[in-house]
């Protein structure tokens, strides 16, 4: 019925699995670094926020390659992360959300950060002269009204995972059932006389999957404003 | 009891603040920029003083020299803002519940009753976003209550509301102050508000504070220029009720230079009350003038007469039994009238000026 071969499955779910994890793996992080840039002053702050960007304005390919340095199981951090929790990143499903991580981080921070901006900060005093201790006015306070931002950065961060091609091939090539997602099979099969029909239905995928995410994301922040958004 | 002595500095704003006050009932007064809410800001602990110490019931809040830093949420100072600041995510409930989880160690607090007298029962399933400004800032004022402060600090609480939702809000500040007997710090620029609601009145001017005292005498007559301009100047009359003339609607009060008559039944016989004089509302006699309408009839001298060569002069006068009252009238008359200062003049002031705005019940905490 659906045409998709196992194959097409496959990468599909996989190119589902690893954005997911990007996604959610990267959110507190980013949370936390966009809290720091909008709220907090300290020096360096300019210097955290080039390299927060980075992944956004270097090629995708110089990412990648940077990754495969530090991460592959010889780079520093790749061999300590392999001797410590015995985790592989290089060449493994998990690298390819590292990389995906990393390229969509920029977004979801630059999202969360501006929907914290544009908190009234005076709501956290407000919150404070009530007795609440810093952590809990974050949680209760700037969190909340912070959702539709995170949301936002969500949502980019996972298309953003979905569409990424240039560091994820390089960081861990594209090893069928492991690190070849939807854009490395498409362009994998248009590199494979005859696999006209193969990337011509991984196309139509792709962009099902991304109208859905949208009208998913669309829906959410409908219900985030309901709840968040000031009106009775 | 509060203890201010504070420096802060920055650019082109100073301050250098220093009072005490053991009134349940403060108030800071001046104009827009003289410091007020920055103050309130270094007793709540939201700004950090260059040099100095707050101190309140005993307890040092912030004194640099010392290191002390008590960090705002836990120093039991309630505040409400000028524009409410109520959370907008969550129900009025839920606004009022925010600080009861931490309120434990603080005053103990009848909910209930908060929230019967500020009249916002019916408001509790609503959304700040749905409320009016007075709705708003009563949840503001229960929310602040609910947290068991031992000190509620008031920043300009009515400035962003017009005049009607004003007269609405003023009772239930005064229920607080009486009723409750909650300590409460009031910042305003509004002459008519510190005096319904102050029983101790610091002046602010220019980040320094420059008198200190009971509202008639901080308020009126000196006090109120700075912060009003001449058509602004207000006196504030110290008086008791003395009885109810029900046949004609008025009630009349004892004060040393001569009987008050006001419109409508005020509190019972003997109860204090502070009234509220506007400058343009107080006319002047040399003689005990008859067959006017005035109901209002008070002796005094004239202490000085500040004119230039504008139509209008301002008239100080202390009236019998110490009170000060400012009179603004025409250049002219004072002319016509030969006015100087020492004389002794009749200040009279028509019933139907003192209204609701101009009338508080004032009794004397501690």
């Amino acid at each position: 019925m659906t045409g998709l071969s196992p194959d097409d499955w496959i990468a599909l779910r996989l190119s589902l699995k690893v954005a997911a994890v990007a996604t959610l793996a990267s959110l507190p992080f980013a949370i936390g670094v966009a809290t720091v840039l909008a709220r907090a002053r300290f020096p360096g702050k300019t210097l955290l926020d080039a390299v927060v960007h980075l992944p956004l304005v270097m090629p995708p390919v110089v990412t990648g390659y940077l990754l495969l340095l530090a991460f592959g199981r010889r780079g520093p951090v790749g061999a300590w992360l392999e001797s410590t929790f015995g985790l592989v990143l290089s060449f493994r499903w998990t690298g390819a959300a590292l990389a995906c991580a990393v390229m969509g981080f920029p977004l979801m921070v630059r999202a969360i950060r501006l929907s914290i901006e544009a908190i009234d900060a005076r709501l956290g005093s407000a919150a404070a002269t009530l007795g609440a201790p810093p952590a809990w006015r974050f949680l209760t306070v700037t969190l909340p009204l912070a959702l539709p931002g995170v949301l936002a950065g969500a949502v980019l961060c996972f298309a953003k995972a979905l569409g990424e091609f240039g560091a994820t091939i390089t960081f861990v090539s594209s090893i069928p059932g492991e690190t070849r997602t939807l854009p490395s099979a498409i362009y994998a099969a248009t590199q494979t006389p005859g696999g006209d029909a193969t990337a011509l239905r991984l196309t139509a995928v792709a962009v099902a999957v991304s109208i859905g995410a949208l009208a998913l994301s669309e829906w959410l922040a409908r219900r985030v404003r309901r709840t968040v958004g000031g009106d009775a | 009891m509060i203890e201010v002595d504070v420096r802060l500095d920055r650019g082109a704003f100073r301050l250098a603040c220093a009072f005490r006050s053991d009134s349940g009932a403060l108030a800071l007064f001046g104009r827009s920029g003289s410091g007020k809410s920055t103050v309130l800001g270094l007793i709540a602990g939201l700004l950090r003083p260059d040099a100095g110490h707050v101190r309140v019931d005993g307890e040092t809040l912030v004194d640099v020299a010392a290191g002390v830093f008590v960090p705002p949420h836990r120093r039991r100072v309630g505040v409400v803002f000028q524009d409410a600041l109520l959370f907008p995510h969550m129900s009025v409930r839920g606004n009022l519940e925010y600080g009861r989880r931490f309120g434990a160690r603080g005053r103990p607090v009848d909910a209930d009753a908060v929230i019967a007298m500020l009249g916002i029962g019916h408001l509790l399933a609503r959304r700040p976003g749905g409320l009016s400004g007075g709705e708003r800032q009563r949840v503001a004022i229960g929310r602040a209550l609910l947290s068991g402060p031992r000190l509620l600090l008031l920043d300009e609480p009515l400035a962003s509301l017009d005049f009607e939702r004003r007269q609405e809000i003023m009772p239930y500040v005064q229920r607080l102050r009486d009723e409750l007997g909650w300590p409460l710090v009031y910042v305003s620029h509004a002459v008519d508000e510190v005096a319904r609601i102050a029983h101790d009145v610091v002046l602010l001017d220019d980040g320094a504070a420059i008198a200190q005292g009971p509202p008639g005498q901080v308020l009126a007559p000196d006090g109120a220029r700075g912060a009003s301009g001449r058509f602004g100047a207000v006196s504030v009359l110290e008086a008791r009720i003395e009885r109810h003339d029900d046949a004609y609607g008025l009630t009349g009060l004892a004060h040393p230079a001569g009987p008050i008559s006001v419109p409508g039944r005020l509190g019972p016989a003997g109860a204090p009350y502070r009234l509220l004089v506007r400058a343009t509302d107080v006319a002047l006699a040399v003689q005990r003038p008859r067959d006017v309408s005035f109901r209002t009839v008070l002796v005094g001298t004239i202490r000085a007469i500040d004119t230039d060569d504008g139509p209008t002069a301002r008239v100080d006068l202390e009236l019998r039994g110490g009170d000060r009252l400012v009179a603004l009238v025409t250049r002219k008359a004072v002319d016509e009238l030969a006015l100087d200062a020492g004389d002794e003049v009749f200040a009279m002031v028509k019933a139907t000026a003192l209204d609701e705005r101009a009338l508080a019940y004032a009794p004397r905490v501690r």
